[in-house]
């Protein structure tokens, strides 16, 4: 008795799954129809690009610095094994523009900018103030969600850039001041090594993926989320936790799409 | 916050991901080495390419003239055909020689051009006629050893020996 | 008092039979009531019978089970979305808590309808949105935060909001709950003086008596899931029914039992519980 109430409640399970994925989807393709709203108010836009954006910032160039410092450090502690210490900067700017800046950035913006915007909405549909739009016959999603949704997809690919910047002058502190490698031989090992079209480019545009996955998964916990303190609260974990893994796994994705030989 | 004060900021945002990007682009990556100017096509026939990959640079005297394009089989001959993009602004004669070469001990490889003598100078879309091959580690450790097995006079080395064969000049 | 020159006598509001619900829950069964222009309707019951379902399905959020909802003259179940944005235009709705939008101050709040659909100068719509802050007592207040007024006020300022684009029917859910003495008897009055000035219908669902009755024109009583009583407050006032009665005078016991039914989860929970200390 208690094994098949274990499998109908798996299957229950199971099907509830399958049916967010389906109004997720579905959200997707809501928020991409209207979408026009861009073009007409990029104001609106532009004022999510700040909210998002810059108060980020912060965050992000004080994370990139630090995970500058400790490649310089930890990659010349490996490279010095075998006496090439000289192809540092090379490690530490390939390690960022393909990884770990889309990655960590992705991550952190999960963190901060993710819950805060899963956050508000849920608060404002608690406060009713989307019903209120809704019967003033604006439609919500054209004037809440679209805005956000372009202002986190624009805001991620700068973030990352600005991580994986940040993070080589990081590596360039601690390996070329501090530990005392060459300085020429850190910038030109660097460039010779680095690609523009399958290292950077590659990373930019994993960092725009990120974006829409983190920011669409941010607004749709926001929009499901129940009115209540306890709600939103699970709806912030979930957008944590569902966006850190989603970028996980589509980096493992597109790693192996665009690394592989 | 006023709407001014908030487009300056976005501007500001905006702006230093520019930044970002360009010294990643710049500074960090190879986009300063890679020049818009007109190219034109000339090809090569090698027996082994070893590790030459798309957009390796293509070195004379140590300064890069341009990249590699394509790298493809000939079916016929079964040698690997290399088309190379050059700067248009660098001619070389028609004798000239394309080899692989290798930056450094375990680097990556490279086409460097030897220039001829010829009066004449190739034109877009010509073959090289003179190529040398990448040297590759494996024959190069095989020759040795059996040079060296020669060398010690070993039964198997007593049929008759020639010097070890330097890289073949293919034509 | 005087209800200005109408084009039509039709009603703007109009339920015939209408049955509401949610899921397999029915709330409300087979009500019927209207309003006519420049009205002012009560609508009364007490909590949990169905009230802000009704103002729901007015608004074209909740569509009728069985029965017509027409708005306007226009059949609601038939309205397509780009008939129901343009009819919801020709209303405005008070919310219980007021549901200001957070990130915007006091001025910004009244702006957003005429933002949204009207394409105003910067002074036209200075004008009007100062204009209906006056009419509530708070044109010095527009520079305000949402956060550095009171809940009586932020209830002013989302009723300015909801006059702002001068609509036909005004639908105000609880305006006067948790409200002090000095702050419902302003809002009452606001209620009708708006109602009178702009020639708008308006629809107050409340439970609270005495200020409802003092401002509307006809009161409709609904409880346990149906239409108790309806007529002027004069009429309701002299009912013997005694749902009416229990109601308007607010006996604790009567048609609406005031101890809980007994039902068999409480009677194993207490079968479970009761030997416990």
């Amino acid at each position: 008795m208690r094994q098949s109430n274990f499998l109908a409640r798996l299957g229950k399970q199971a099907r509830e799954r399958l049916t967010g994925l389906g109004l997720f989807t579905r959200f997707f393709f809501m928020l991409l129809q209207r979408s026009s709203i861009v073009l007409s108010r990029p104001r609106l836009v532009s004022q999510q690009v700040h909210f998002i954006g810059n108060y980020s910032l912060l965050i992000i160039i004080v994370s990139g610095l630090f995970v500058g410092f400790v490649l310089g450090l930890q990659g010349y502690y490996t490279l010095n094994r075998y006496g090439s210490e000289e192809a540092l900067g090379l490690l530490v700017a390939l390690s960022l523009t393909r990884e770990l800046g889309p990655v960590i950035t992705a991550l952190l913006f999960a963190g901060r900018a993710g819950t805060s915007l899963t956050a508000e909405i849920g608060l404002m549909k608690a406060g009713e103030q989307l019903a209120a739009m809704e019967v003033m016959a604006v439609d919500p999603i054209r004037r809440v969600f679209v805005p956000r949704f372009w202002g986190g997809i624009i805001a991620m690919p700068v973030l990352a850039a600005v991580f994986s910047m940040v993070g080589i002058i990081g590596g360039w502190v601690v390996g070329v001041l501090l530990i005392g490698i060459d300085t020429g031989a850190f910038w030109s090992q660097m460039q010779n090594g680095v690609d523009v079209f399958k290292d950077v480019l590659n990373g930019v545009i994993k960092s725009i993926i990120f974006g829409v996955a983190v920011t669409l998964i941010a607004l749709y916990e926001g929009w499901q989320a129940r009115p209540t303190p306890e709600g939103v609260a699970r709806a912030t974990t979930r957008t944590v936790v569902t966006g850190s893994l989603a970028v996980l796994g589509l980096d493992f994705l597109l790693t192996a799409l665009m690394f592989s030989n | 916050m006023s709407n001014e004060k908030t487009d300056w900021w976005v501007g500001l945002f905006i702006l230093l991901g520019a930044i970002a990007l360009s010294f990643l682009a710049l500074r960090a990556g190879n986009l300063s080495s890679f020049s818009l100017a007109p190219t034109y096509a000339l090809s090569a026939k090698f027996d082994n390419i070893g590790g030459l990959k798309v957009r390796a640079p293509v070195k004379s005297a140590g300064v890069v003239v341009g990249r590699v394009a394509s790298i493809t089989l000939d079916e016929k001959t079964f040698q690997a055909v290399v088309t190379v993009q050059i700067e248009k602004n660098y001619r070389f004669p028609k004798d000239s020689s394309a080899k692989i070469l290798t930056s450094g001990l375990l680097g990556e490889q490279y086409i460097g051009l030897e220039a001829g003598g010829d009066d004449a100078d190739l034109v877009a879309g010509a073959t090289l006629q003179f190529t040398q091959s990448a040297i590759v580690l494996e024959s190069l450790i095989s020759q040795f050893l059996y040079s060296s097995a020669e060398k010690q006079g070993t039964p198997q080395g007593s049929e008759s020996t020639t010097a070890p064969k330097s890289p073949k000049l293919s034509q | 008092m005087l209800t200005p020159p109408q084009k039509s006598h039709q009603p703007v509001l109009r339920l015939e039979g209408v049955s509401l619900g949610y899921g397999g829950f029915t709330v409300l069964r087979e009500i019927s009531l209207e309003v006519l222009p420049g009205q002012v309707v009560a609508m009364m019951g007490g909590s949990g019978s169905g009230k802000t379902t009704l103002l729901r399905a007015a608004t074209g959020q909740l569509v009728a089970r069985q029965g017509t909802i027409t708005l306007f003259e226009q059949n609601l179940a038939h309205a397509d979305r780009p008939l129901l944005q343009s009819l919801r235009q020709r209303m405005g709705v008070l919310f219980q808590q007021g549901a200001l939008f957070t990130d915007l101050n006091v001025f910004e709040n009244v702006a957003f309808p005429l933002r949204e659909h009207l394409s105003l100068s910067a002074t036209q719509l200075t004008e009007r949105v100062l204009e209906k802050l006056n009419a509530v007592g708070l044109r010095a207040a527009a520079h305000l935060k949402v956060s550095e007024i009171s809940g009586g006020m932020a209830r002013r300022v989302a009723l300015a909001r909801a006059v702002v684009l001068e609509p036909e029917l005004v639908l105000y859910d609880e305006p006067f709950a948790g409200l002090d003495p000095i702050s419902l008897g302003i809002t009452a009055r606001l209620i009708r003086s708006l109602s009178d000035r702009l020639g708008c219908a308006s629809v107050v669902i409340t439970h609270d008596i005495a200020e409802s009755f003092a401002i509307a024109d006809h009161v409709y009583l609904v409880g346990q899931g149906e239409l108790k009583a309806h007529g002027t407050p004069a009429t309701l006032g002299a009912s013997t029914d005694p749902y009416v009665q229990q109601f308007l005078h607010g006996h604790a016991d009567g048609p609406v039992a005031f101890d809980y039914p007994v039902t068999p989860a409480f009677e194993a929970w207490l079968a479970r519980t009761g030997t416990q200390p």
